[in-house]
């Protein structure tokens, strides 16, 4: 794998790096043992990286959320499923590369996943339009999501968008009536549904694919009404404010099952997904796994009802009496 | 009720200027007009006492879901609190929320009836509207009658961050059950319908009818100027341009609202003066 693109708040960590490296250089020489001495740094390499990851803020885990080599929704197709089938008719008005799904096997079960796709590399991300659907895309996931219910099959949904796209297309053909009716239909598909915020969730283009029975969330992934820039900038009128915004919109994974939006947060490796590709599928594939048994094991009407349920009961507000 | 009193709030004292046509409008013109401009017949906003004058039948409107007022659940602050704002939307407006519910009756048929009021923070949706909408929904199902929302929002609330967000699932869900048990919604678009609401229950109307000249999409105009870096044509995201791309069903004058709801609404009845979906 190519060399890791270093963050901005991790730069204290990339410098003690590129120290050990140049005093390893410099021990190779071997009329100079320095192994004391980077074993001493490797030490405090160790406790850096414990008190940078542990206590990263909103705006960190945003740009964790948003790495480029983060893994994307093909990547996890590609890692944890075998035998995936693309669909790529959405019986609409053109093929939307923003979001993927077909069909495939999980050790052996055969699923239905659905996700976005950012895209990676220039070519790729404009090709993937930066994983910004358009109303086709929704349509095409909706009518894949009914196949599964068809057939009854798991449905596996990867949410990482920055949101659906604001275009002039997108408008013309109904971004909102694509969303709404996801939503709408969603609410009803007897079939498991399984929906992992994966990357960004970036509002009403994720909750297009996030209507689940359980629905989880990896550790450095954020899911919000609104991204910090353009919360900043409407509120703040600044959009350097965006870190205040992050913080203020509670859009982390601890936030969000804190809040009772999500059921479950998946920890990823030291320092965010894209530093261990292996052990992300691994425990994404393990947590999907454990997900499906315990709500495949349902009756179909009660995965229904207790879906609406989940959902009607989410909300905060206070009741007075007018007697 | 308190809000049928003030008939011309938010008003300037003698006139207004028509944002479109900039004449100028004496405001009792104003009110007997429907807030609809006379000169260009530009529909401004209209207060929700007014509206309810002007399109139920008399005395009819009887407020249920009121009471529920905004908690804070994220102790959110920007340059003022949460909480502060919503103390002066409410003593602005004179609403507890950007939403009333209610039942009333239009020309003799039933219906529940929610009315968005954008002067409360931009009509944004946080959970008590979306509580609102989904009652307003249970009580379609438990009255057996039709139930008519009228939409004017700017999206869903960002203070109340994701659970906003997950107000347009439980209004979605809200409408989608409405619908399982065959009972009409209708959706009526105003000025301006836009992001969360446009993406969940107000998209979901069995009849989408829109008044004129409405502002109504998922994005707002500045960002998608933003994002394609060129100027949006002229009358891009009205009413008129939606419905010649199909994604509502017809635009309807507020001179008209009251005898076309009446036309539709009947057309839902079956023989026995009932709705098919309470059989």
């Amino acid at each position: 794998m190519e060399a890791i693109e270093p963050l901005g708040f991790e730069g204290k960590i990339v410098e003690l790096e590129s120290k050990i490296e140049e005093l390893k250089k410099l021990s190779d020489g071997d009329e100079l043992d320095l192994s004391s001495e980077i074993e001493k740094l490797n030490q405090k390499l160790e406790v850096l990286r414990e008190e940078v990851y542990k206590n990263v803020t909103a705006w960190e885990i945003t740009q964790i959320a948003r790495h480029p080599q983060r893994p994307y929704t093909l990547d996890y197709i590609k890692a944890i499923f075998d035998d995936f089938v693309e669909l790529h008719g959405g019986r609409q008005f053109e093929d939307d590369h923003a979001i993927v799904g077909g069909l495939a096997k999980l050790d052996g079960m055969p699923v239905v996943v659905i996700g976005h796709e950012k895209g990676r590399g220039t070519e790729e991300k404009i090709f993937r339009n930066f994983g910004m659907p358009h109303p086709e895309g929704y349509r095409k996931a909706l009518r894949i999501m009914q196949f599964a219910n068809k057939f009854m099959r798991p449905l596996i949904l990867f949410i990482d968008t920055p949101g659906a796209y604001p275009g002039k297309g997108a408008e013309e053909r109904g971004q909102g009536e694509a969303i709404a009716r996801n939503i709408f239909e969603m609410s009803f598909l007897r079939c498991p549904v399984i929906a992992l915020v994966i990357g960004e969730g970036g509002s009403g283009g994720a909750v297009a694919l996030g209507v689940g029975d359980r629905v989880l969330m990896l550790e450095n992934s954020i899911y919000s009404v609104i991204s910090p820039e353009g919360c900043a900038s409407i509120l703040w009128k600044d959009v350097s404010k965006s870190e205040e915004a992050a913080n203020a919109l509670k859009l982390t994974s601890r936030d969000l099952n804190e809040l009772g939006v999500i059921d479950e947060v998946i920890p990823e490796p030291m320092g965010g997904a894209h530093r261990d590709y292996q052990q992300i599928f691994a425990d994404v594939k393990k947590s999907i796994l454990e997900n499906i048994n315990t709500v495949a094991a349902l009756d179909p009407n009660e995965r229904v009802r207790l879906r609406n349920e989940k959902y009607s009961r989410m909300g905060s507000f206070e009741e007075m009496n007018h007697g | 009720m308190g809000w049928f009193t003030t008939k011309i709030k938010g008003l300037p004292d003698v006139a207004t200027k028509c944002p479109s046509c900039e004449e100028t409008i004496f405001n009792k013109d104003l009110v007997k007009n429907l807030y609809v401009c006379p000169h260009c017949g530009k529909h401004l906003r209209i207060p929700n006492s007014d509206r309810i004058e002007a399109l139920c039948d008399e005395n009819s409107f009887e407020e249920f879901g009121a009471g529920l007022v905004p908690s804070d659940p994220l102790s959110f602050s920007d340059s003022k609190t949460y909480k502060e704002r919503v103390e002066s939307a409410q003593e602005k407006t004179q609403s507890e929320e950007a939403i009333i519910t209610g039942v009333a009756s239009i020309q003799g048929h039933k219906v529940v009836l929610g009315l968005f009021d954008f002067g409360f923070m931009g009509g944004s949706m946080g959970s008590v509207v979306g509580e609102k909408i989904a009652r307003a929904a249970a009580k379609s199902r438990e009255l057996h009658i039709p139930l008519i929302i009228f939409s004017a929002s700017g999206g869903a609330r960002m203070h109340e961050g994701i659970l906003s967000l997950m107000q347009m699932v439980k209004t979605g869900q809200a409408i989608a059950r409405l619908s399982k048990e065959h009972l009409p919604f209708v959706s009526i678009l105003c000025d301006p319908t836009t992001g969360g609401v446009t993406a969940s229950f107000a998209m979901l109307g069995d009849i989408i009818i829109a008044e004129p000249q409405a502002l109504i999409g998922f994005a707002g105009p500045r960002v998608i100027e933003q994002t394609i870096h060129e100027k949006l044509p002229e009358g891009f995201q009205t009413s008129e341009f939606l419905l010649e791309k199909g994604v509502i069903d017809m635009i309807c004058s507020r001179f008209d609202l009251r005898e076309t709801l009446g036309r539709v609404l009947s057309f839902f009845k079956e023989k026995d003066g009932k709705y098919y979906g309470s059989h």
